[in-house]
């Protein structure tokens, strides 16, 4: 067994990006099926156009319209493509000169093996149907000399003056050893902190290193389901996965016994009427329910006892 | 300008760290064995730089999690870049020329495990023109590896002995994840990955952390017997757009080494290639002769942490001076696609 909990997490986020104009016009470029340049100061022509001169430092401001044929100037096989590329299949990334550009530009080019390309070959463009004004509106074919008769043209198309990237990214997450001794005491109904070997203090969750001391805590410490209310927000606002109606308490718990409180969520009373101090008791979901999560506790609720003395937690806040 | 010399260093490289992705559990020891190393506690510390990226976490403010093993009351000065902590080494030899503080640890750490790590690297380029195409960074070396075959600049015998040379000298490397010399002829025999580089041409994806300490003067001299001076210390970058970089050649890195003073008399260098090629870019753009013993410790083809390899480059060539092997040595970091930044220190023993 692996000494650590570990699963799978998707970190994802559709970022919208203004253009500029000289992006933009690249872009409003593709969108028409036309292939636009930007000329340096040096007199060359560059795919796609920089905002701003290599060299110079200067704004990119002249724009040449060029054919969307060109030259393969170096390439490479991607024998295991990974998730969000041109092709699911293997495929080749290729620099392409676009003829009259001076520098090259990184596309795919689609052919069915590595023997299909090579350095020097003529492409040109295979046009989306539907395009969008992004560099995925295109990939390269192989040009067989005759001229594109299904090029579409599309000059009236709407300016791209922003677009929409997603990106997402999936990871394998790991607890750290002390976080994972405390999810899988979680697992068993069992709340486990650890003592810091110097500062004497108990975390929970435990920690791979005392933030004071930094020093791993070890000595393993069973808390009560047991606390008291240090500090809490009322939320009001709603929010994207939101599970509860606002609004609701989220608070942090000081576990009998511990000296860092958990987050949890305060219910079964007004929001209003929490308060400092206020003693709550874990509210534990039917066993059958129980994973290696801290969802494994629904919420805190008021035991109804007195509230704590502001001295008992004043060191915790 | 103050004199500061490299002092500490401690590494982990591993091919899975079965552990949390801020790693604080695993800088703990390195921390211990730098204190261990200068005799010093976390007291003796003035200041304190971490390279690492959420990107390769994938969580947020990953680096406050890590800097727990340090261990933070009383507060410390504190920084981050995120970038490799090679990156963050300069910034404290930055911190000690200010006179603000005579010591400082830099530490850098990464789970790329955690994730895709060639696909994640794309999320560095161009977010218009290149990222939408997940142009991943093998790709991209191979572009540029090919650029130099059909140009005449290297064949595929030189990569191939860049490989060979690399695994053999992995062997006496503890923290080596790929290992094992054998010969050009079974290199060659072995297939294409990302046409024309096998996948032993590119670095193993690996975990890893690494801190280094840094001191100045007397304080250098009282936690090392040789400490290793830091004669020059320079970085550069080259620009966004792949296509208007000639990428047979490295500016940046020439630059650096013109910063420094040029590479005159070095006789180790360890130098942050993650693809075979790419030492030979580097070789001839910092004008390193034949006579320059490269890489030692394997080099970045025997493993390669992201955001704490160029750091350790800067501590396998510390260690030569620590122990007498040079007199004068140089460490080479890298980041970005297809050896955009460069950042050259070289170090000296007195």
């Amino acid at each position: 067994m692996s000494r650590t909990l570990q699963a799978p997490v998707t970190v994802a986020f559709d970022y919208t990006r203004s253009t500029g104009p000289v992006i933009g016009r690249f872009l409003t470029g593709l969108k028409q099926a036309t292939i636009v340049g930007g000329r340096l100061s040096d007199g060359r022509v560059a795919v796609p156009p920089p905002e701003y001169d290599p060299v110079s430092h200067q704004a990119v401001t002249e724009f040449v319209e060029l054919p969307d044929t060109g030259t393969v100037t170096s390439w490479t096989w991607v024998s295991e493509p990974v998730a969000g590329q041109p092709s699911e299949s293997a495929f080749a990334y290729a620099l392409i000169t676009i003829d009259g550009a001076d520098t090259p530009w990184l596309h795919a080019v689609d052919v069915a093996s590595p023997d299909d390309i090579s350095t020097g070959m003529r492409v040109r463009a295979r046009w989306a149907a539907e395009r969008t004004g992004a560099v995925t509106d295109l990939v390269f074919v192989p040009d067989d000399g005759t001229t594109s008769a299904d090029r579409p043209t599309e000059p009236d198309a709407e300016e791209v003056s922003r677009i929409i990237t997603p990106v997402s990214l999936d990871y394998r997450y790991a607890a750290s050893p002390e976080e994972s001794s405390f999810f899988r005491g979680l697992a068993e109904g069992r709340i486990l902190g650890q003592r810091c070997p110097k500062c004497r203090k108990v975390y929970v969750p435990p920690r791979g290193a005392c933030p004071t001391d930094g020093v791993p805590t070890s000595e393993e410490v069973e808390l009560s389901d047991v606390g008291t209310v240090t500090t809490f927000c009322v939320v009001n606002v709603p929010f994207m996965g939101q599970k509860i109606k606002p609004p609701y308490v989220s608070a942090y718990v000081l576990l009998d016994g511990a000296d860092i409180a958990l987050q949890h969520l305060i219910l079964e009373i007004p929001a209003e009427e929490v308060r400092m101090g206020m003693r709550v008791k874990a509210v534990w979901k039917p066993r059958e329910e129980w994973g290696t999560s801290i969802e494994n506790i629904s919420h805190f609720a008021p035991t109804g006892e007195p509230d704590a003395d502001f001295d008992t937690y004043k060191h915790h806040l | 300008m103050r004199d500061v010399a490299v002092v500490g260093f401690a590494q982990r490289q591993m091919k899975d760290f079965d552990g949390s992705p801020s790693m604080a559990e695993l800088l703990v020891p390195i921390l211990g064995e730098c204190y261990e190393q200068t005799g010093w506690q976390k007291k003796d510390i003035g200041f304190w730089c971490s390279g690492s990226s959420d990107y390769l976490a994938g969580r947020s403010f990953s680096f406050v999690s890590a800097i727990d093993a340090i261990g933070v009351l009383p507060p410390v000065n504190e920084s981050h870049v995120e970038m490799d902590a090679a990156w963050a080494l300069y910034e404290a030899w930055l911190k000690i020329q200010t006179g603000e503080v005579d010591t400082a640890l830099v530490f850098g750490f990464g789970k790329a495990s955690a994730g895709v790590l060639r696909r994640t690297l794309a999320l560095q380029l161009d977010p218009y023109t290149m990222t939408p195409l997940w142009p991943d960074t093998v790709c991209l070396a191979a572009l540029q590896a090919r650029l130099g075959l059909d140009a005449g600049l290297w064949d595929e015998n030189a990569l191939a002995e860049v490989v060979n040379r690399s695994l053999t000298d992995a062997e006496k490397n503890e923290y080596a994840v790929r290992a094992g010399g054998s010969s050009v002829e079974e290199l060659l025999a072995r297939p294409m990955f990302a046409d024309p580089l096998r996948k032993h041409d590119c670095a193993p994806v690996t975990d890893g952390a690494a801190a280094i300490v840094l001191a100045a003067g007397d304080r250098a001299r009282e936690a090392n017997q040789r400490p290793a001076w830091i004669s020059g210390i320079a970085h550069s970058s080259d620009g966004l757009h792949l296509g208007t970089r000639d990428l047979t050649t490295s500016g940046s890195a020439e630059r650096a080494a013109a910063a420094v003073g040029g590479t005159d008399g070095v006789q180790i260098a360890e130098l942050h290639a993650p693809f075979s090629h790419q030492e030979l870019v580097l070789r001839s753009a910092l004008g390193l002769g034949e006579d320059v013993r490269l890489n030692p410790s394997g080099g970045a083809l025997a493993a390669n942490p992201m955001f704490s390899a160029g750091a350790i480059r800067i501590g396998e060539a510390a260690k030569k001076i620590w122990d007498g092997t040079a007199d004068k040595v140089l460490g080479h970091a890298t980041s970005g696609p297809a050896l955009q930044q460069n950042l050259v220190c070289v170090m000296e023993g007195r």
